[in-house]
């Protein structure tokens, strides 16, 4: 019967701290990257010149398309050498997680505003409002309320995707599971205690997004997803 | 990882612009490339058929009226929806085989993570692909005399049916995308074969660069296929 | 009199499918047309194309006798050009009211009815606030400034529309099947505002399937078939002795099962 040994955790708190310090610099300094840069993304997106809006497509669903994990070790072991600089842990992971969450901004900013009925668009139109216009005074207004919870659950998706910079040993809380288990020999403690981490952290934001939707379809309010 | 840094520094004096393309190493390696491409196909088939099948009892367990099937399914469901994929996989390789009766070596590991993920995901789909069929549908069943299996069996299954399809292809491509986790616990998939090659030949760029782009052509049509069934499954809504 | 529209020519396609193939018309000041037509004819095209949300594939479409847009080319070659601030300028004078209201949900009524004249013209909002109050007067609905749209009744939203387009002051107005999406019992109250914006002497062209209405209010009824103008002419004509075969199988379809007159004789 295994012995089980709990007591490795308060004895290491320090280092799981620091883990979990380098979790949420990565989160919040790539949500405060890409969230613009997806903003960005979109209205290139919208862009009526047809080269520009057909590359933002393309580039939107390559980073859609190809697994963070590929993209992290490319920025961190091949990109280095094609600039003819070193490149961080914490640049390559926090830059290559900041861009993918922006591709899925851009999605789903681009399904808010698809979902806006073109009833809309044309009753403005009728009362001889110009594109931009009619952009800034019917169509986004109305798109961004729908978008919220399709875009905090992306955020937290953001969330969940930080444990991957561990795979190129940055210090977040994986990371330090990984170390602390290794020298207490105690990994299914730590382990476990570290998953019960994590689903503390995001579970309770994961409810309250569902919440929130059930709230919104109550008033009447379309969401997208 | 040392290798690399070697590497930076050679270059680092020479500047990026110099560096000699060498694609001609991954040519003569494709078959490393091509057996990780195996390695990826079969873990993302098993995980993709072992997590829908396990999802959809677990959606019918989840909204049960009884709690005994509730109330297990339900946790794990919502454990292995928010707890990060990757802390999983490590989870199964490091710590499980401690309690685990049986052996479990880097592949069995990832499979049961991915599987338990998409499984865990997959049960709302199929909890709302049911749901969302209009309760009118079942008054019309049971105006005609049917029993609630037939109706499920006649009329809310093909229905539903038509509504699970588009999102469990995404979760099908999710499952492919997840496969590259594997790699952290050296499982010889596709991601693994780079790692392995750019170590060998020092030429990260190529290597990775190619798998970028193998995983990006066999994804993307994939998601265009995607969108394709959900149009033709929503119109005939 | 003056001839306030004028349509010349007019043909639009949908890829192969000619929707309208030809029409000419001149609508005279303070008229009041009804398009009939079945569905597929070309009538709400027509419309739509009058206020350009539909581009013309041909023709002109002359406003105050100025042509809109610019032609190009020489004889077989020639085109009309047209630029988004024309178009946006013609706009802000043809009013448009549309079956579904089309509201502006997240604005309250007063804004909804604002919304055009401070954006689009550019008007001070107390000059907006006063005049989009006095359209709503004119509509039956002050009472219900504050609102939401969803608030709102569809007869009320439907005339809420109409207040949208009249506070451009507009020198046409379209309605495009503008009682088809309403409750029987909420038609009654749209039609009478659109009568009393007739008897102001509003220039109006309307789609709609109201044959009684049109009877009534109609200085004339234009009848689509194909794409063309089959017939027209004022409603006692028309509706009562229609000259085409078209038009007396489009009208029998439409009284199938009306209630008997009571005391006039129809003939």
């Amino acid at each position: 019967m295994y012995e089980w040994d709990f007591s490795v955790i308060p004895r290491n708190i320090d280092l799981l701290l620091l883990g979990l310090y380098g979790t949420i610099k990565v989160f919040l300094t790539a949500f405060a990257i890409g969230l613009p840069f997806g903003l960005v993304l979109a209205l290139l997106r919208l862009s009526r010149n047809k080269i520009v809006s057909l590359s933002a497509s393309l580039f939107i669903d390559f980073l859609r398309s190809t697994p963070a994990l590929v993209l992290i070790f490319w920025f961190f072991f091949a990109f280095p050498i094609l600039i003819g600089l070193m490149v961080q842990a914490f640049l390559a992971a926090t830059l290559t997680l900041a861009i993918v969450a922006a591709a899925f901004y851009a999605e789903i900013f681009r399904a808010g505003i698809a979902s806006i009925e073109r009833g809309q668009w044309e009753s403005a139109l009728a009362l001889g409002m110009t594109y931009t216009a009619l952009m800034r005074r019917i169509i986004l207004p109305q798109a961004v309320k729908r978008m919220i919870p399709a875009f905090l659950e992306r955020t937290i998706e953001l969330l969940k995707t930080t444990p991957l910079m561990a795979a190129v040993a940055y210090s977040d809380l994986l990371f330090q599971a990984m170390d602390i288990a290794q020298k207490t020999f105690r990994p299914l403690e730590v382990l476990t205690a570290v998953a019960g981490i994590y689903f503390l952290m995001i579970y309770p934001m994961s409810l309250g997004v569902r919440k929130l939707e059930r709230h919104l379809a109550k008033s009447g309010e379309s969401t997208v997803h | 990882m040392p290798k690399a840094v070697n590497l930076l520094y050679i270059d680092g004096r020479i500047m990026g612009n110099n560096y000699n393309w060498d694609f001609n190493s991954i040519l003569i390696n494709w078959d490393v490339f091509a057996h990780g491409l195996v390695v990826t196909a079969q873990l993302s088939a098993l995980t993709l058929a072992t997590g829908l099948g396990l999802g959809f009892f677990l959606g019918l367990a989840r909204y049960s009226r009884h709690q005994i099937f509730r109330l297990p399914s339900s946790i794990f469901v919502e454990i292995f929806r928010n707890v990060p994929a990757l802390v999983v996989v490590i989870w199964f390789f490091f710590a499980f085989p401690i309690v685990s009766p049986f052996e479990v070596d880097a592949f069995t590991a990832a499979f049961l993570a991915i599987s338990a993920n998409t499984a865990a995901f997959s049960a709302d789909i199929y909890r709302g692909g049911i749901q969302s069929i209009s309760p009118h549908q079942w008054e019309a069943g049971r105006a005609l005399g049917m029993s609630y299996l037939t109706i499920m069996r006649r009329i809310i299954f093909p229905q539903a049916i038509k509504r699970i399809i588009p999102p469990l292809t995404g979760r099908g491509i999710e499952a492919i995308k997840l496969s590259t986790l594997a790699s952290v616990i050296a499982v010889n998939e596709l991601l693994y074969a780079a790692k392995q090659l750019s170590a060998l030949n020092f030429n990260p760029i190529e290597a990775y660069t190619t798998v970028a782009f193998l995983f990006f052509i066999i994804i993307y049509p994939l998601t265009h296929i995607s969108y394709f069934l959900e149009r033709r499954f929503g119109l005939s809504d | 009199m003056s001839v306030v529209l004028m349509i010349k020519k007019l043909k639009k396609s949908f890829g192969s499918l000619n929707v309208l193939q030809g029409i000419d018309l001149e609508v005279e000041e303070g008229e009041t047309i009804v398009i009939l037509g079945s569905s597929g004819s070309g009538k709400s095209t027509l419309l739509r194309c009058i206020n350009f949300l539909e581009m013309p594939t041909s023709g002109e479409i002359y406003l105050n006798g100025a042509l809109v847009g610019n032609p190009r080319g020489e004889g077989e070659n020639s085109r009309i050009i047209y630029r988004e601030s024309e178009l946006c300028r013609l706009r802000t004078k043809i009013g448009m009211v549309f079956q579904q209201f089309n509201l502006f949900p997240h604005m309250t009524v007063l804004e909804n009815v604002m919304e055009g004249q401070v954006t689009v013209l550019k008007r001070q909002k107390t000059d907006s606030a006063k005049r989009a109050k006095e359209q709503l007067e004119r509509v039956g609905l002050i009472d219900k400034i504050d609102q939401y749209p969803s608030r709102l009744s569809g007869g009320q939203q439907q005339r809420v529309a109409i207040a949208r387009a009249l506070a451009m002051d507009p020198q046409v107005m379209l309605f495009d099947e503008v009682t088809s999406a309403l409750d029987p019992e909420l038609v009654g109250e749209v039609l009478l505002t659109i009568r009393s914006l007739s008897e102001e002497g509003m220039t109006m062209l309307l789609v709609t399937h109201e044959i009684g209405f049109a009877y009534h209010v109609a200085d004339r009824i234009l009848f689509i078939h194909e794409g063309l103008i089959h017939e027209q002419g004022i409603p006692k004509e028309v509706l009562l002795h229609p000259r085409q075969v078209r038009t007396k199988e489009f009208l029998e379809g439409h009284s199938a099962f009306s209630l008997p007159e009571i005391g006039t004789s129809s003939d």
